[in-house]
């Protein structure tokens, strides 16, 4: 038994004139002063006050937030009283709004106590609008919340399916300006959800064709949106591809590139997308190469993508060259000293980077789990650059 | 011939499984917490079986079958009856999905395991090492 959550998405461009037909009485807006900056937060507040609602604006998201800011949020948001959150931005905004959603519908619960097996009693309060600006978090079609514990240094993968946005509204007009490294950086992002939502034990019917068709369209339309940050075609498709990747694995799991890039990031910092992956290639040669009863799949999106997979083996190394092949084109770092990591920050880190990435949540649903001493390998193989062999 | 589950010779068997798992070892090097498994009636299970079992940094200290819930009082408790043990320790049920869809029901920190997921894959791994035999 499983199951397939997903909000009710609204998409294309035009998407985000459906606020005003939102009822309700007042909308709290979960955003980060970025956005207020580029007048996304007016476009939203505009459409929500057409629909009769008053707004509060909450921008104080940073990137990757703290336990502690989600806990601000509900405190404001409890002030207020609202009968919508209204989460805008990217994965940090989103997941940020999901955590105040939940503390102000039950201001009774840490953080912490936000897992997949409590009855958390939402919607009695407030339901939740997610409005991704960039494409690739996918956390307007999932439940997860990453937020970041400062003291710990790790990342937390919170979330109950309960706090599910109620709606995603997928309007190209938020990415029509993303710059060249952001669009990279999320794009592929979008391509790693998918891959490893295809591929995780957790893979079942109903995600597969999500993901299999967020990864053609990262495939054909990141590098177009890369080159020509005004091809409205590519920005589009790129959007849908975000959130059919957070429609896939949101309901199955992603695997090893993101334990590896959620310990990366909760070190060093590095932009989600960015980090997962850095270690995408790495993770799919490291599983291929498993002694697995299950077959891994790769071949299957190979030769979805008409790539050469004869076998499994070709299919899976198929894929690896074209991953980087894209991350190539749209100027990825591929490696963990491409990202300007030193050898000896790595070396100084690289107990607590592997045990950080073996308790991530996302290790096990990897097809292959690694040691933690093979988890040291794939970070000194990442930094160098070499084809994981063992 | 398996050692039939539930019972004392099989909770024996998984903490010698345990304690010679090196990948367990690892895995849970910093865990802490002790469980009741508890085993609800259901075919020829009549009455709940409740398996003990220690957990401490990686080794398994003490396991054994109470006869009732009062004899510890330990920090997890989880339930289910036979027929979802049986996935559960063959692999054909994940146990973090069983969690988090009610089969197995927990009482107790669900982060606390969430943190400790990959120890409770190994666990698992112990237990498919035991040969069992289980009830109709």
């Amino acid at each position: 038994m499983w199951f397939f959550n997903t909000p009710e998405i609204i998409f294309g461009p035009g998407a985000l004139d459906y606020l005003e037909e939102i009822q309700g009485q007042r909308a709290f807006i979960v955003t980060d002063a970025n956005m207020e900056a580029l007048g996304f937060v007016d476009l939203v507040r505009q459409r929500l006050q057409k629909a009769g609602l008053t707004c509060q604006v909450w921008a104080e998201v940073e990137p990757d937030p703290a336990l502690q800011t989600v806990q601000r949020g509900a405190q404001a948001a409890l002030a207020f009283q609202p009968d919508w959150i209204v989460g805008l931005g990217g994965g940090s905004c989103l997941d940020a709004a999901k955590g105040v959603w939940v503390l102000y519908e039950r201001p009774d619960l840490t953080p912490d106590g936000i897992n997949p097996i409590e009855r958390l009693g939402l919607r009695r309060k407030a339901r939740l609008i997610a409005i991704p600006t960039t494409s690739g978090t996918g956390s307007e079609a999932t439940w997860a919340i990453v937020l970041t514990d400062s003291a710990e240094q790790r990342k937390l993968g919170l979330g109950s399916r309960e706090n599910l946005p109620d709606m995603a509204i997928v309007d190209p007009l938020f990415a029509a300006n993303l710059p060249p490294r952001l669009t990279a950086d999320t794009g592929l992002d979008a391509l790693t959800h998918a891959v490893e939502g295809y591929t995780s034990s957790w893979a079942n019917d109903f995600c597969d064709g999500p993901c299999l068709k967020a990864i053609e369209l990262v495939f054909r339309y990141l590098p177009r949106a890369y080159a020509d940050g005004s091809d409205a075609e590519a920005r589009e498709k790129m959007h849908n591809a975000a959130t059919l990747a957070g429609m896939g694995f949101g309901n199955s799991m992603v695997a090893l590139a993101h334990s590896m890039g959620h310990a990366l990031g909760g070190l060093f910092h590095t932009p989600h997308g960015r980090a997962v992956s850095l270690f995408l290639p790495y993770a799919i040669e490291f599983i291929a190469r498993g002694p697995t009863m299950m077959p891994t799949r790769y071949g299957e999106i190979a030769r979805f993508l008409g790539l050469p997979a004869a076998t499994e083996e070709q299919g899976a190394a198929s894929l690896v060259t074209a991953i980087r092949e894209l991350m190539r084109q749209v100027g990825q770092p591929l490696t963990l000293q491409e990202l300007g990591l030193s050898g000896e920050e790595l070396e100084a880190n690289l107990e607590m980077l592997a045990t950080n990435a073996e308790l991530d949540v996302y290790t096990v649903t990897s097809l292959r789990v690694p040691t933690h001493e093979e988890i040291i390998r794939l970070y000194r193989y990442a930094y160098e650059g070499k084809a994981v062999d063992f | 011939m398996g050692i039939p589950f539930p019972s004392n010779e099989w909770v024996e068997a998984l903490m010698v499984k345990i304690n010679e798992s090196e990948a367990y070892r690892s895995a849970a090097r910093t865990w802490e917490g002790d469980f009741y498994f508890i085993v609800d009636p259901e075919g020829s299970v009549t009455e709940p079986v409740i398996m003990y079992m220690d957990l401490w940094h990686g080794q398994c200290r003490e396991a054994f079958i109470a006869r009732d819930e009062s004899v510890k009082n330990p920090e997890f408790r989880i339930n289910a009856p036979v027929s979802a043990w049986k996935q559960v320790i063959t692999k054909q049920l994940d146990p973090i999905q069983a969690l988090m869809t009610r089969r197995l029901k927990l009482q107790g920190n669900m982060m606390k395991i969430m943190r400790a997921v990959k120890a409770a894959q190994e666990l698992v791994n112990c237990c498919t090492q035991v040969p069992t035999e289980f009830p109709d």
